[in-house]
């Protein structure tokens, strides 16, 4: 006490600062350090991919032309995966048709219509569809929908339309969640002027809500779109895994992830098969890449407006 | 008489305490001898994975030292791995040389069962047996519909295992002859032997080829120019498909006497009529005939 009693007044006000540089140094190390260990890890990511997935094209083994041919037959050193890299847009652009709007329109429901009941009951429920893990959302698909089309069509049932109807039931929630924040930040004072000019409901949701959300609910198709695109199992267990041109509901057809899985362990790595694998790893990351510039435009030109 | 009671007993007590610990400590000194230590890692070949599992539990629990590490990744990480000793045992469905960018002579192979392969169709097509020629002709897209074998009206569906699939590529070479695999438009590829069976259980019309072990009454198996596919018939290559499940080891690995102790383990009676007749694989020790990896059977 006596000690503490004669130290100056300037090393008195020092002391708790210094302990306060110590905290924040600490913590902003910390952070840092957070930080670079993420991008590391997202760029030895990026260039391993890249390299890995270019290597085939340097040493030769095939050419870009022949990649993008249709020609697939491994046992034959063809790897023309046009139709395979078209079956996983076909399958993601089909999915994104039918959840987008149905997404949407529950989306509306759950903020402008009934918000209430919708909060209460319809979001508990599409949290659980996140939830549900997509071997179940596969298995289901194989158990029921599958031999279920197979019966009402005629063939088999595996093909486009099962893919489609599967992976739009998994998208579907991330697309209704993302759009219920982008309505529910619709400034209320331009629903109220909208009601004061005389518009009626359906008007001011039309006209003005959804207007004004378009880029938000774009964001989310889009991230709808990703999800579709990069998943593997559910679709991989009711597509069929043939890489027919994908162009027919009802014959099966091949998807990149659904043939990197099903192939990358029986491969030999520096196998030509494996390397195209990796090929096919690169074009579903650019992918994804394209995806989220999409994304950072569209909310670019939100901030602009 | 009391303290000299208490002597006695004491001293018996003692002198059975110190023949315990002398038993136990000569019992500990031979088991020492014996006794194997370390660390063993398998990688590879899912269809094996549930073998290795259980039998490298009995193993260590028949050596407490020993640790075994079971991992799955599929026949092509498995032989990579057991090449660049990056595990001790590299399990396969199929023969080292058959694959590109292996190094077989760095490699040692051990046979460890045998699996039998049957073509297997769902059970209302009304088909029991096929020519070889007839089933090489569905397979490549010759014959699409099941009235041309003696069957129903109805169009074949082929389910296939992926391309890089070693049950695929063993039922290609032997029931097939090599023939190239038709691409068919309504076919399907499915990864793992449970779902192809599923697959074939609920499509009209749809074959297929399991090994024998996962053949249930959900679909069925089919004879082969009358001959039946049974364990019996693979042992004497009446019936010819059938493949061998490898353990490949590293020609120089690090952890050779431990690598050598568990491969004789699985070789042995114990494993061979036990565990590998259990799961309805057949037997290394009762195979009548030997076949090397461009398929010459002695």
């Amino acid at each position: 006490m006596k000690e503490r009693g004669n130290t100056s007044l300037a090393e008195k006000l020092q002391t708790p600062a210094r302990r306060i540089f110590w905290t924040e140094w600490r913590g902003r190390s910390i952070t840092y350090v957070s930080v670079w260990i993420v991008i590391l890890i997202l760029l030895s990511l990026l260039w391993f991919i890249t390299s890995k997935g270019l290597q085939p094209f340097l040493n030769g083994e095939i050419t870009l032309s022949q990649f993008f041919s249709t020609n697939w037959s491994p046992q034959d050193n063809k790897f023309g995966s046009l139709y395979i890299m078209l079956g996983s847009f076909m399958v993601t652009i089909g999915a994104t048709l039918i959840s987008a709007p149905l997404g949407i329109s529950a989306a509306i429901f759950m903020t402008e219509i009934a918000p209430k009941w919708g909060k209460k009951v319809l979001q508990p429920a599409t949290e659980i569809l996140v939830g549900i893990p997509s071997v179940v959302y596969g298995f289901i698909g194989l158990t029921l929908l599958v031999p279920f089309i197979g019966k009402l069509i005629g063939g088999i049932g595996f093909g486009l339309l099962s893919g489609i109807l599967v992976l739009s039931i998994m998208i579907l929630p991330t697309i209704i969640s993302i759009s219920v924040d982008a309505i529910e930040a619709v400034p209320q004072k331009y629903r109220e002027g909208s009601y004061a000019l005389g518009a009626t409901r359906w008007q001011t949701i039309w006209k003005i809500v959804l207007k004004t959300a378009l880029p938000g609910l774009m964001t989310a198709v889009v991230l709808g779109m990703a999800r579709a695109f990069g998943e593997a199992l559910a679709v991989q267990m009711v597509i069929g895994n043939v890489p027919n041109a994908p162009f027919h509901f009802f014959i099966s057809i091949h998807t990149l992830t659904s043939m990197i899985t099903q192939n990358m362990g029986n491969t030999v790595p520096g196998e030509t098969f494996n390397q195209i694998l990796w090929s096919m790893a690169l074009v579903l990351l650019l992918m994804t890449l394209v995806f989220i510039l999409v994304i950072r435009l569209i909310t670019r030109r939100r901030d602009v407006s | 008489m009391k303290i000299k009671k208490r002597i006695l007993a004491s001293g018996l007590i003692g002198l059975a305490f110190s023949t315990v610990l002398v038993a136990c400590s000569s019992t500990a000194d031979n088991q020492n001898n014996k006794q194997l230590s370390g660390n063993l890692t398998s990688v590879g070949s899912t269809a094996m994975q549930p073998f290795v599992e259980e039998a490298s539990k009995t193993f260590m629990s028949n050596n407490p030292g020993v640790q075994i590490n079971v991992q799955g990744g599929g026949s092509g990480q498995g032989l990579t791995a057991a090449m660049n000793d990056t595990a001790d045992l590299g399990n396969s469905d199929i023969f080292a040389e058959e694959k590109q960018k292996i190094d077989a002579s760095k490699l040692v192979d051990h046979k460890a069962f045998v699996v039998g392969i049957a073509p297997v169709v769902n059970p209302n097509v009304g088909v029991t047996n096929l020519t070889q020629q007839q089933l090489i002709d569905i397979f490549t897209g010759k014959i699409k519909n099941w009235k041309e074998v003696g069957g129903k009206d109805q169009a074949i569906v082929l389910v296939n295992r992926s391309e890089s699939s070693g049950t695929r590529a063993a039922f290609a070479k032997f029931a097939l002859k090599d023939n190239k695999e038709f691409r068919g438009k309504g076919g399907i590829v499915e990864d793992s032997s449970g779902t192809v069976r599923k697959i074939i259980g609920q499509t009209q019309g749809a074959i297929g080829y399991l090994a024998f072990s996962y053949v249930d009454n959900t679909v069925k198996a089919l004879t082969l120019d009358g001959v039946q596919p049974t364990n019996e018939n693979v042992t004497t290559n009446k019936w010819k498909v059938w493949a061998y499940e490898h353990i490949y080891t590293n020609a120089n690995g690090k952890n050779k006497p431990l690598e050598e102790a568990f491969i004789k383990y699985i070789l042995s009676d114990e494993v061979q009529k036990g565990l590998v007749t259990k799961l309805n694989y057949i037997p290394i020790t009762n195979m009548k005939v030997e076949r090397d990896a461009s398929g010459n059977v002695k």
